[in-house]
């Protein structure tokens, strides 16, 4: 591959405080470095063009079986999306939930280079690594549900807390997944007899534990584990008018946790904070709560958030909270997939069509938009749709516009319900603008940082960091971001250029190279007498209630094609 | 026992939609030579029988033996120069060779359609229409207390499904097992799956539909609507079942044909589907369709990953198009469009409609199988394959969308699958190229 130089572009590199900067950036063998022999080099004239690190999305639905049950029963969805193949690209299909295909190449379009899926349920893990396997471009990761695992849920019950420690590290391995992800937890085992918790001190039947037990103690486990990020956990009570006590329950329940590693304050990392930030009592008098979230996480350190961000439009919603679902079900009577997952997690599906007409949709999409503005270290709030729940991920250009505009904000407010009164949008937020440098932060930074992949070479274009660089045709310099929102909305659709690992992957908007990337996984070490001891109860499991041998359990490492092992830092309390 | 014998545990049963995987067999000098608790279906299968010995392409009526090369160039010649091929077949085969041969038909504009197509397609439309409230086998065997078998004759066609997953298995808040459970078989005639049901309720075929629908009016309190017999069924029986149903803790609806393929099809399993949904309401309820070929599912799975649709997918567009009625492969052939077709991993010559094969007869058709079978008696190409999950290894999917991997037990002469579909692929492209 040759070198690269992108010469004279406007450099947005915030974890590495360049906010906005004109410079060279060179890469070498795939890597920013210093300085290379330009006349050998690839040379990408960016002047007048905005640079920033490739993006990183830190939570959406992208492969496995809840996506694909939402693509088999929405025909409609994929119809809406298709693009014919090109000389180089697979034919596209999806507007909300895309073929493997369609969601590299969009991906990539806008600049992003970096995947994690946020929901794996254990024993359907092969599934989601044989689409991730089948995702062009990006590097990907993916997040393992341990919210309602039965062993897991003794253990927290007798308080050995050493064998949850081995239990995770079972099943991250067994699942090649490498952050513990937890969804309704307790609730899910719940739905199981078709109930749910809703608060954070409710037990879960037979098994008697709470959501604050369980996510204590798993967050303990994560710290002792050394993992990059912290635990990433979608709260109990999600959708509920009413439902922001939950959620601030929630973050106090990890409280007394201390962070294993030195790089990293938070304990906690609470996904889509837009599902959870809701005053009022009932669907009329559903109210913004965004500010009780604003205030926590401007005042504490231990728990970082994404937006989770609201669009008007059909999208489909997916989840591992099963029991939601079934609440979106009867709402709207719209067709309905649940899929319970034995001794471990549930999930649901259905399409939804958001309306500014409608008081909580209104109210919804304000929340997601306050929490971004209004939430003061850009470095706790990651810009995500809880792709496709919230909105595609193919919004994220509008997102960014709406934030960097209030012009574009006053506009849409003239055209939604009136219980826009009801949020901060028109009164806290009004005038509030972010700068490119924030965008920068929210969009890559950030879930670099709270992934803990800065060393490894992500959300940043220090000499070492990855060659993954997005190019956008904004000049910052001649940019009026208030008056021209649809310059922004553009640029951020289309990059100029992606650049991944050195190679050029998409110019002018259009995919001009598919190379596969990566797939990030994490081993943590057990003392082997700890994992022996942990092994045998989990042994029981599998020969009395699982329905698939422990044997053929694990996924073999030939649905890898390129794994990368992340270093971990395990805490000294892990022998 | 014989030095040379090797003993795996854990074997994947490549037959059922139950993907078994706790089958042990013993291997002797490369051979199987015995399988420890499958069913006799999985066994046999196992065991290995009559193969195609050797690649063939038809000459003058007759098929004769020719070389691998010369097999794979002649597929690929055909495939090359067609206007509207059909890629038909991948139930039995892994899904590493369904994403081959996805590239394959993207790469050729064909046609690309599973067995689900006379199968539980109808199942798929009804799905589209409607959802599927459902779960992994595991929750049943822990959970259900209640099993209905729906126009599906476990005891035939998943032998094992019951003592490993549904009525006879013990399971956590089941530990009595086939005691816990109330087990009820409804279906148009008795089977040996109503021999070992607590109830039979026996409807007159073709009356699925409307026995579905008095379910659903009991849940919704209005029961006085409904006559002293629906489809053959007495009232007292529809109020006592409706009963049953709603006290569950939790309850499953397993279907098969005898729903998706009677009168009504797909209307039967909407029905089916809405009365599951309604039982929520009350309790717990789940649905599932009782999968048939072990990787039917799997081929779903991997279809709608790489063009969103689950069967039936034409690529001649350039992009995805689906239109059940119009492009599932019955109806293709029936209309007399296409003008080849590669039949992999099952055998539409025992299956398709008599029209349909009419039209196979008609056209160049090349088959790819370990097996002969009736398609093989009008192919003009047939090339012999490893047996996946036997001779080959890679993903499969059960019928409750649990993916395993299935093993390569023993070494095989032949290619597999996978590896046949690669080679022809490779060729059309060389040959396209060459244009």
């Amino acid at each position: 591959m040759a070198d690269m130089i992108i010469k004279n572009g406007t450099v947005y590199d915030p974890l590495n405080n360049i906010p906005g900067e004109k410079k060279d950036i060179c890469i070498k063998d795939g890597k920013v470095t210093d300085k290379i022999k330009e006349k050998d080099a690839t040379v990408i004239d960016a002047k007048g063009k905005t640079v920033m690190p490739g993006g990183v999305e830190i939570h959406a639905h992208i492969a496995g079986a809840k996506v694909n049950a939402g693509r088999l029963m929405r025909p409609e969805d994929a119809w809406m999306g298709k693009v014919p193949k090109g000389k180089l690209t697979r034919a596209e299909s999806g507007s909300s939930i895309f073929n493997v295909y369609a969601t590299g190449y969009k991906y990539a379009r806008m600049g992003y280079t970096t995947l994690f899926e946020a929901a794996v349920p254990p024993l359907l893990a092969r599934h989601t690594h044989e689409e991730l396997e089948e995702i062009p471009i990006a590097d990907k990761g993916a997040y393992v549900l341990m919210d309602n695992n039965w062993l897991g849920m003794e253990y927290i019950k007798n308080g050995e807390i050493d064998k949850l420690a081995a239990l995770s590290a079972w099943f991250l391995k067994a699942t090649k997944c490498m952050v513990l992800k937890f969804v309704n937890p307790g609730g899910n085992e719940a739905w199981g007899w078709g109930k749910n918790l809703i608060e954070v001190n409710e037990h879960t039947p037979h098994f008697e534990v709470t959501p604050a037990e369980i996510l204590n103690a798993f967050a303990e486990v994560n710290e002792r584990l050394g993992l990059p990020h912290s635990i990433h956990v979608h709260c109990n009570n999600l959708g509920h008018p009413g439902n922001v006590g939950t959620t601030i329950d929630t973050f106090n329940a990890v409280k007394d946790i201390k962070p294993g590693r030195s790089d990293r304050k938070a304990i906690l990392h609470a996904t889509h904070a837009q599902f959870h930030a809701y005053g009022g009592s009932n669907w009329k008098d559903v109210e913004s709560e965004s500010k009780v979230i604003v205030d926590y996480i401007n005042s504490n350190d231990h728990v970082t958030i994404d937006m989770g961000q609201l669009m008007f439009g059909d999208t489909t919603t997916m989840t591992a909270d099963g029991a939601m679902e079934y609440d979106l079900h009867k709402l709207s009577r719209r067709k309905w997939i649940n899929c319970d997952v034995e001794l471990e997690t549930g999930s649901g599906i259905i399409p939804v069509r958001y309306s500014p007409k409608v008081a909580v949709n209104t109210v919804q999409w304000a929340i997601g938009l306050e929490l971004a503005l209004l939430i003061k270290d850009k470095t706790k709030i990651a810009l995500t749709t809880d792709h496709p729940n919230a909105a595609p991920f193919t919004k994220y250009p509008e997102i960014i516009a709406l934030l960097m505009s209030s012009t574009m904000r006053d506009g849409m407010m003239k055209g939604v319900h009136e219980s826009i009164k009801r949020t901060l949008l028109p009164s806290e937020c009004a005038g509030i603008e972010l700068t490119l440098e924030d965008i920068a932060k929210i969009t890559r930074g950030t879930q670099a940082k709270l992934l803990n992949f800065v060393e490894l070479g992500k959300g940043h274009l220090a000499p070492g960091a990855d060659g993954d660089v997005a190019v956008y045709d904004i000049d910052p310099d001649k940019l009026d971001g208030s008056r021209n929102p649809d310059q922004i909305i553009n640029a951020f659709r289309k990059a100029i250029y992606t650049i991944k690992g050195g190679e050029i992957v998409v110019k002018d908007g259009e995919v001009v190279a598919t190379p596969m990337g990566r797939t990030f996984i994490a081993n943590p070490e057990i003392d082997e007498s700890l994992n022996k001891a942990m092994l045998e109860d989990l042994t029981e499991k599998f020969v009395h209630y699982y329905s698939v041998n422990m044997a053929n359990y694990p996924v073999q490492s030939r649905y890898l094609r390129n794994p990368f092992e992340i270093p971990l830092k395990p805490s000294k309390e892990v022998a | 026992m014989n030095p040379d014998s090797t003993i795996v545990t854990d074997v994947v049963c490549p037959l059922c939609g139950s993907l078994c995987d706790d089958i042990t067999v013993r291997i002797e000098n490369g051979k199987i030579v015995e399988v420890r608790d499958a069913c006799d279906m999985g066994e046999s299968k196992i065991l290995g029988h009559d193969r195609i010995k050797s690649p063939m392409i038809r000459e003058k009526g007759e098929l004769k033996e020719v070389s691998y090369e010369k097999a794979v160039k002649k597929s690929a010649e055909i495939l090359a120069k067609s206007k509207r091929p059909l890629l038909y077949g991948w139930s039995s085969t892994t899904c590493e060779a369904h994403e081959k041969g996805i590239k394959l038909a993207a790469e050729v504009g064909g046609i690309v359609d599973n067995t689900a197509t006379v199968c539980h397609g109808p199942s798929v439309i009804a799905i589209q229409t409607v959802g599927l409230p459902s779960c992994t086998l595991g929750q049943i065997k822990n959970r259900a207390d209640l099993i209905v078998y729906w126009g599906s004759n476990q005891s035939q066609a998943h032998p094992r499904h019951m003592s490993r997953y549904s009525s006879f298995i013990r399971g956590f808040f089941r530990e009595e097992g086939r005691k816990a459970k109330y087990v009820v078989v409804i279906d148009v005639r008795d089977t040996t799956t109503t021999n070992v049901a607590d109830e039979f309720i026996k409807v007159e075929p073709g009356h699925d539909y409307k026995l579905l629908s008095a379910l659903r009016a009991v849940l919704a309190d209005k029961a006085d609507v409904l006559p002293d017999d629906v489809g053959g069924v007495p009232k007292d029986a529809i109020m006592n079942l409706a009963e049953r149903m709603k006290k569950a803790e939790f309850g499953v609806i397993f279907f098969g044909m005898g729903l998706t393929q009677s009168r009504s099809r797909y209307n039967n399993v909407v029905n089916a589907i809405a009365l599951t949904r309604e039982l929520n309401q009350f309790t717990k309820f789940v649905i599932m369709p009782m999968r048939g070929h072990y990787n039917v599912t799997g081929f779903g799975q991997v279809l709608t990953w790489e063009t969103g649709y689950p069967y039936a997918v034409d690529l001649s567009r350039g992009y995805a198009w689906y239109n059940p009625g119009e492009t599932t492969s019955t109806d293709v052939l029936n209309r007399g469009e296409c003008d080849s077709a590669l039949i992999i991993a099952s055998d539409p010559g025992a299956h398709f409609p008599g029209k349909s094969l009419k039209h196979l007869s008609k056209i160049p058709v090349i088959q790819v199988d370990p097996y002969h079978n009736p398609t093989t008696e009008f192919a003009d190409v047939v090339i012999p394959s490893a047996v996946a999950g036997i001779e080959a290894e890679g993903c499969a999917y059960r019928m409750d969308n649990v993916p395993i991997m299935v093993r390569k037990l023993i070494d095989s002469e032949y290619k597999s699958d996978e590896e046949i579909i690669d080679d022809v692929l490779n060729k059309v492209m060389e040959i396209r190229g060459g244009k």
